[in-house]
């Protein structure tokens, strides 16, 4: 091996290559890093107890925060997420279950993981002139509905994958002993995929909470307190949205907090989610 | 041998009676329970044929009143005199040439983390790095557009684009895609912008479909003496093309259709310019910039961009499952 003339400049080339990789892996692992930086320093600064207990400031006054955001945001998140799951895992458990080999779950299997990645904002144009048009004017309704459409796809996906994976034989022996196919599913197949459904949920959860596109022309945003979803509801993405282009010291330190705040909840819930579903896949 | 339950004929039939009788009354929430999950199914189809309608009827007045012509036309002048002049080709050309762009740059950096992740990778190291390109993803994307505004593109501005312009500044047509002034704003910075947001899509999917490449290939290829990168490139990157190209797909249709990231850094101005370091702006930002405070034919114009935006990710998504399906396939065979 060592007398023949290529094969130095094989090693060579590979270890190019793979030095070329490992450094693609670094190149991207530091993206992750910077942009966690810049929001640590610039946001850490601004946060205080009044960035929760305080409404969004007016433009140019100093103080404020930004509690009616959060409040709005988790309200919106709440009812998108308690609208969207239910749908998403009956709709996986049809796919899953009743209808595993039709021709349509195959369809539907396939406009799903179509919605799934559809962008964002086309679901906003589609609740406005849906939703937002025919009831005449913006409203918090409208955002969570927004938020519904996407949370489905994505529960819809994790629900059909964790019900796959649960062994046939633990429903034929649950069949056996005469249950109905519907008691099966809620009492054997969904006590099995529990985890992994739970994980879907929260994922979902952390996709739908960053989301700003969509809420644009469907929730709006709102200076002002407001529990009432029948009108412009604030929330955090379209408040640091709002404020990032502002010239307001003030406000650009809160759409800081805001991010950080934001980003901090996001990677936590996919933490957690992930962490649940290793877990899972291990035992 | 006597049963444990039933100890005769006549208590046996009365059991069997009671347990058909408890087994009846489950049998309305059995039916419901089906319709249920079955309504819900359909609802998801339903979703896309509402998305579709409802945006067909939106663009309806833009497309009665400019026809194909908005397709060609790069005049976007909503409050031009008697009737507003808009055309998408701007747009059009903004979010492709975006997209293109970020996915020269993230295709060959995605696929070396995978191969670097399914190859090289100690194993210790390996959920952690996997977790760390993972949350990449997880970061919303109106993050990034933040990101990118305060300190990528100053950044880009001041550093690296005045490098590169005044590199290319006697090499013939490149001097003009390469044109200055640099800018906070531009085409690059968010296609950049984008590059990085689509990496972890391209990343995820390459390394899962490496992962179907049957480990008795790659170990015959070591056996007679391959090294790693032609392991990588004789057998790995061969088996798995259909796979990687279908995530490639994937990554092009989130490029297309990503917003707030784009709105922020992109600087969204209609005309067409040759110098990747000009602003310009992509359908998404231009209805996320503009929609709220529109109405009339402008409005009904970007509801017409954003079905166009949805018919072409829709096709770019379409095929990318249909090769991800095909290496399913094969992977399952």
């Amino acid at each position: 091996m060592r007398d023949n003339p290529f094969y130095p400049r094989r090693r060579r080339r590979n270890l190019i290559w793979m030095t070329l990789c490992a450094a693609a892996t670094v190149f991207g692992m530091s993206w992750l890093v910077m942009i966690l930086f810049s929001l640590v320093t610039n946001g850490v600064g601004g946060l205080n107890l009044a960035v929760f207990m305080e409404n969004t400031p007016p433009p140019g006054s100093a103080g404020g925060g930004l509690a009616n955001a959060i409040v709005g945001s988790l309200m919106l998140t709440g009812i998108g997420v308690a609208i969207g799951a239910p749908i998403g895992i009956l709709a996986g458990t049809y796919i899953a279950e009743y209808g595993r080999y039709s021709k349509i779950s195959t369809v539907i299997r396939f406009i799903n993981d179509i919605l799934l990645s559809a962008p964002s904002i086309i679901i906003g144009l589609f609740v406005y002139t849906a939703v937002v048009l025919p009831m005449g004017g913006f409203s918090g309704i409208a955002g969570a509905l927004a938020l519904a459409v996407i949370v489905i796809p994505v529960v819809v996906r994790t629900t059909e994958n964790m019900l796959l994976l649960v062994p046939n034989q633990i429903r034929e022996a649950a069949s056996a002993l005469g249950y109905p196919r519907s008691h099966v599913i809620r009492k054997v197949a969904y006590r099995a995929a529990r985890t992994g459904i739970i994980t879907g949920v929260l994922l979902a959860v952390a996709r739908v909470s960053g989301e700003t596109a969509p809420l644009l022309f469907t929730a709006l945003s709102n200076q002002f307190w407001s529990v009432n979803l029948t009108k412009a509801t604030a929330n955090l993405p379209v408040t640091i949205n709002n404020f990032i282009n502002s010239a307001d010291a003030n406000w650009k330190q809160l759409a800081w907090t805001g991010a950080l705040l934001i980003t901090a909840a996001v990677l936590t819930l996919n933490i957690v989610a992930r962490s649940l579903s290793g877990k899972g896949s291990k035992s | 041998m006597t049963d444990i339950v039933s100890s005769g004929p006549v208590s046996r039939r009365a059991d069997i009676a009671a347990r058909e009788r408890a087994l009846r009354r489950l049998m309305p929430g059995d039916v419901l329970f089906a319709v249920a999950t079955r309504t819900a199914a359909y609802a998801v189809l339903l979703l896309l044929g509402g998305i579709i309608v409802s945006l067909t009827i939106g663009a309806w007045p833009a497309i009665s009143a400019y026809g194909a012509k908005f397709l060609v036309t790069e005049r976007w002048a909503p409050s031009a005199q008697p009737t507003p002049i808009l055309g998408g080709l701007g747009p059009l050309y903004g979010t492709l040439v975006s997209s293109l762009l970020a996915m020269t740059m993230a295709v060959p950096i995605g696929i070396g983390i995978a191969i670097f992740l399914t190859e090289l990778c100690p194993l210790w190291l390996r959920r952690p790095v996997g977790m760390a390109i993972e949350l990449l993803a997880g970061i919303p994307s109106i993050i990034y557009g933040m990101w990118g505004f305060f300190v990528l593109g100053p950044f880009l501005a001041n550093v690296f684009e005045p490098g590169v312009i005044a590199a290319f500044s006697h090499i013939p047509i490149l001097r003009d895609v390469f044109a200055g002034p640099a800018s906070n704003l531009s085409l690059f910075n968010a296609s950049l912008i984008l590059a990085i947001m689509v990496l972890p899509f391209i990343t995820a999917v390459s390394k899962d479909v490496f992962d179907t490449v049957p480990t008795v290939l790659k170990e015959a290829a070591y056996g007679i003496g391959c090294t790693t990168w032609e392991v990588v490139t004789k057998i790995v990157l061969p088996y798995t093309r259909v796979g990687v190209i279908g995530g490639v797909m994937l990554a092009l249709g989130r490029a297309l259709g990503e917003t707030m990231a784009v709105t922020f850094i992109i600087g969204n101005s209609f005309p067409i310019k040759t110098s990747v370091f000009a602003p310009a702006t992509t359908i998404s930002s231009a209805i996320a910039s503009e929609f709220a405070e529109s109405d009339g034919l402008h409005q009904s114009a970007l509801i017409l961009l954003g079905l166009l935006l949805f018919v072409l990710t829709f096709f770019v998504l379409s095929a990318a499952r249909l090769m991800l399906m095909r290496l399913e396939r094969k992977a399952g065979t």
